[in-house]
Order: structure tokens, then sequence, then C-alpha cells
């Protein structure tokens, strides 16, 4: 069941093409990384996708609903307020410098949406919360201010904000980019866990041993088109593109 | 003695009057000023702009002097000296919280508006729940710094005629042919101030639970 559908998306910052033309789709269960050079515009596509940057051109249909389109005459077309936030609220998103509110506890930083938001009760949202924190090994944190925390497990609790409202698509930029080796482990393990759940994922990343281990399909982005796309074997096994194959080289120097 | 320290506790009263509604109606005022001048509406920030400015870059004993006597020169007559001198200090006062809240605002990092963004929530949420209370922590030093300034300047209000603590402390000088009063009316704003500092204080120490 296809759950995200991109068709040649475009954005432009100042006149400048930084994606001239994405087209994707997902499916439900499926885990699809996006890798590329920095500025190849994958933060940007996903910035795109959880309406963190208005499109310059293009369609977006996520869990069957249009989020936005193009018309012929190359008019942008964003849904209606509800539209927009049901969209919103089937995409999560982890940040790169997890954005935890610094003045709530750990437990809040979970419940807010889930009571504001989604309307639940404060019980019930704690109970997710709880829950959920137990789930990413952080059930004593629950009382902790982020600033007590370390960069891995402020991600770890920004990954539990984010499942706590249920969202049908999980969306990660570079998730790991702010942190050392060794918690980049720790998060990588949580991603993992949750590929096992079949939790649909988008993750855009530079950790490549990790999205050929977890992906079912790979896309390679650069200078805002994708320059290929298709199974981790494939991708990184056996790269059609010149641009690709340079890349990747890059990487197993390292 | 006796009579001079009871004068100066009217004296002090007037001034923590004035003090007091003060911030009773600039703290909030501010906050109007401050999006006027954060709007997107380039000839509304413009024009909030060029008030801070005058209100800034004018000294406030004019400023009071303005306010009390202007009226009558277009009206013919003016309220009283004491709504006057509120109306001066708000204006004033207004000016300089809209710059510390504009620079509460401005100082709380993209990634928590979008956060709040990707997590549904409202504006209105998004300001009352992750924006302000993170500006409040991060403008109380520069607020107590405006605040112990607003006690001393209350001394201002003489000037158009309202007998607080300083103007008193000055007549009893006059009357005494000594110093000794006005020094009296330093140890008092002074215990003021100390009030006003530990306050703040305290204040930033309760909000220590988080940086």
């Amino acid at each position: 069941m296809e759950i995200v559908s991109v068709t040649d998306l475009k954005k432009e910052f100042d006149g400048l093409g930084v994606l001239k033309g994405i087209s994707f789709s997902l499916n439900k269960g499926e885990v699809l990384s996006i890798i590329g050079p920095s500025g190849s515009g994958k933060s940007t596509l996903l910035r795109c996708l959880t309406q963190l940057e208005p499109v310059d051109g293009g369609s977006i249909v996520v869990n069957s609903k249009t989020m936005v389109t193009t018309t012929e005459e190359g008019k942008v077309r964003y849904a209606d307020k509800q539209t927009l936030k049901d969209v919103r609220l089937s995409l999560g998103l982890v940040f790169q410098s997890f954005n935890l509110f610094t003045h709530m506890s750990v437990l809040r930083n979970i419940t807010e949406a889930q009571m504001h938001v989604l309307g639940r009760s404060k019980s019930e949202a704690q109970q997710v919360a709880k829950e959920l924190l137990r789930k990413m090994g952080l059930e004593e944190k629950e009382k902790a201010y982020p600033c007590q925390l370390s960069g891995g497990q402020q991600q770890r609790v920004s990954i539990a904000r984010a499942l706590a409202l249920n969202p049908a698509v999980l969306c990660f930029d570079e998730p790991t980019s702010a942190l050392d080796p060794e918690l980049t482990a720790e998060i990588l393990k949580v991603i993992k866990d949750l590929a096992k759940e079949k939790m649909t994922m988008i993750v855009v990343t530079h950790e490549m041993a990790f999205a050929r281990d977890i992906s079912d399909r790979v896309i390679f982005m650069d200078d805002g088109l994708i320059v290929e796309e298709g199974s981790p074997e494939k991708v990184f096994g056996d790269p059609q593109s010149p641009r690709t194959k340079r890349f990747l080289n890059r990487y197993e120097q390292d | 003695m006796g009579n001079l320290l009871q004068q100066m506790l009217v004296g002090s009263v007037t001034s923590l009057k004035i003090f007091a509604l003060t911030l009773l109606f600039s703290l909030p005022l501010g906050m109007l000023v401050a999006k006027g001048r954060m709007s997107k509406n380039p000839i509304l920030s413009n024009l909030v702009n060029v008030y801070i400015m005058i209100m800034r870059g004018t000294p406030l004993i004019l400023q009071l002097l303005f306010v009390y006597f202007a009226p009558y020169y277009i009206f013919g007559s003016s309220y009283d000296r004491f709504t006057a001198v509120i109306v001066g200090f708000v204006i004033n006062y207004a000016a300089y919280f809209a710059e510390i809240y504009r620079g509460g605002v401005q100082s709380i990092p993209v990634g928590q508006y979008e956060a709040s963004l990707v997590l549904g929530f409202t504006k209105t949420h998004t300001f009352t729940h992750v924006v302000a209370p993170q500006v409040v922590k991060r403008i109380i030093p520069a607020m107590g710094n405006e605040v112990i300034t607003l006690v001393k300047d209350t001394a201002l209000a003489q000037t158009i005629g309202v007998a607080e603590l300083f103007r008193v402390a000055q007549n009893a000088s006059a009357r005494q042919f000594s110093t000794m009063p006005i020094f009296i009316a330093g140890v008092f704003y002074f215990l003021m101030n100390a009030v006003v500092s530990r306050s703040f204080d305290l204040l930033e120490k309760k909000l220590n639970y988080y940086h």
C-alpha cells in the first residue's frame, strides 16, 4: 500500500533550485534511506514533506490525502487547513538537533502534543509516554530535563515524542549527525528496532553501513535530483551512475 | 525627626504607587509594542520603531513635561499631575520592555518553533506553552535592570509637581538647611531596590531547573 507519493517536487531558495523535480513513493512498512552529499537537497525534501518549507512545484500525497498539487500552469495549491493538519500528524519528524522543549520535563515533552493536539487525557498520555520511554530504555528519566541528558538520550526522547502521536511515517533528518560514534550506535539501534517492527520510515543519513543494513530501498540524491534508486544491494553493491560510484568510494576509503 | 520620617514615608508611598502602576500598565503594553515592532507589516513596524526611538532617545524628564503640558496647548486643559506621571512613565517603560521582550523572543531557537509545528501545535499554543516560558527565563536579568532603574526614576515625577520621596526629602533639606534628609532618601531607594533585586534573584533561581 502506497503511503507517501511525491511527484516532480520542486523547491527553490532565492531562485536557486534545491529540489529540481523529485519523484518517489513509499509503501507501508518500508524503510527508505536517502543518502547523498551535503547540499544535495535531502533535508529540504524532508522539510517540504513535513510542511516546514513550502514547495514551489509538484505534488505530495500522504495516506491518500493530497497535501499539495501543482496546476498545469505551475500554480501551487495546498490543501485546506484540516487536511494539512491530518497530513502533518501522519508524518513524524526527528530532527538532527533533537529540538526538545528545554523547559519541559522528558515526560511532558512526550505528553504535550498528545494532550493538546490529539486531545488525550493526561493519564492516557502519560501512560503512552511511559511505555515509549521504557521502550527507549529511559524509564528512569521521565522527570529529568533535556539539559540533564546526553545527546543520545535526548534523541531517544525526541523519537518517543514523535512516536507518541502514532505517525504513519516517521522521518529522520540526519538523526545522528550531532552525536559521537558511541551515541550514534545507540540511536541506530533504536531505528533498527523500529524497522523490525515494520515502522514505515524515511531516513536521511550519512551512515552508509547503517543505510545498507536497514533499508528496503535507497535513494541517492545529488544537486536536487534523484541520481539512483533501488535496493541497498543494488545501490551500494552495483551503482550504475558514476556520480554514485564516486560518492560511495569516498566512504569506503574512510 | 519623627515628623520627617513620617513625611518621607508618605512620599515613599507615592513613589511606590508610581512604580506599581507603571509596571501594571507598561508590562502588558510592552508586549503589544513588541508585537508591533516584530510585525511583518513594514508600516506598522516602522511606526512602532519611531515610537521606540523617541522614547529611548529623549530624556524621560522631557517626556513627562511634554505629556503634562502638551494638552494645555492643544486642548486648553490637562489631566491631573499624577495621571500625567503615570502616562509618561508607562509609555516610556513600555518601549524599553518591548525591546527586551523582542530580544527574548528572537533568541528562542527556530528549532523550538519547528518542533511545535511538526507536532501540530497551534500558533497560540506554541507561543503560550513553548516560547513565552522560555522568554521569561531569558529576559529576567534585563528586566531586573529596568525595574531597578524604574524605582530610581520615580524621583523624576517631581518635575511636574508630584511630591514623591525625593521631593519630600529636598523640601525637608531646604527647610532644615541640611543634606541629611536627602541621604535618608537615598537609603530608602536603596532598601526598595534591595527588595527588587532579591525578588529577581529568587525568580531566577526558581527558573534555574533547566538551561
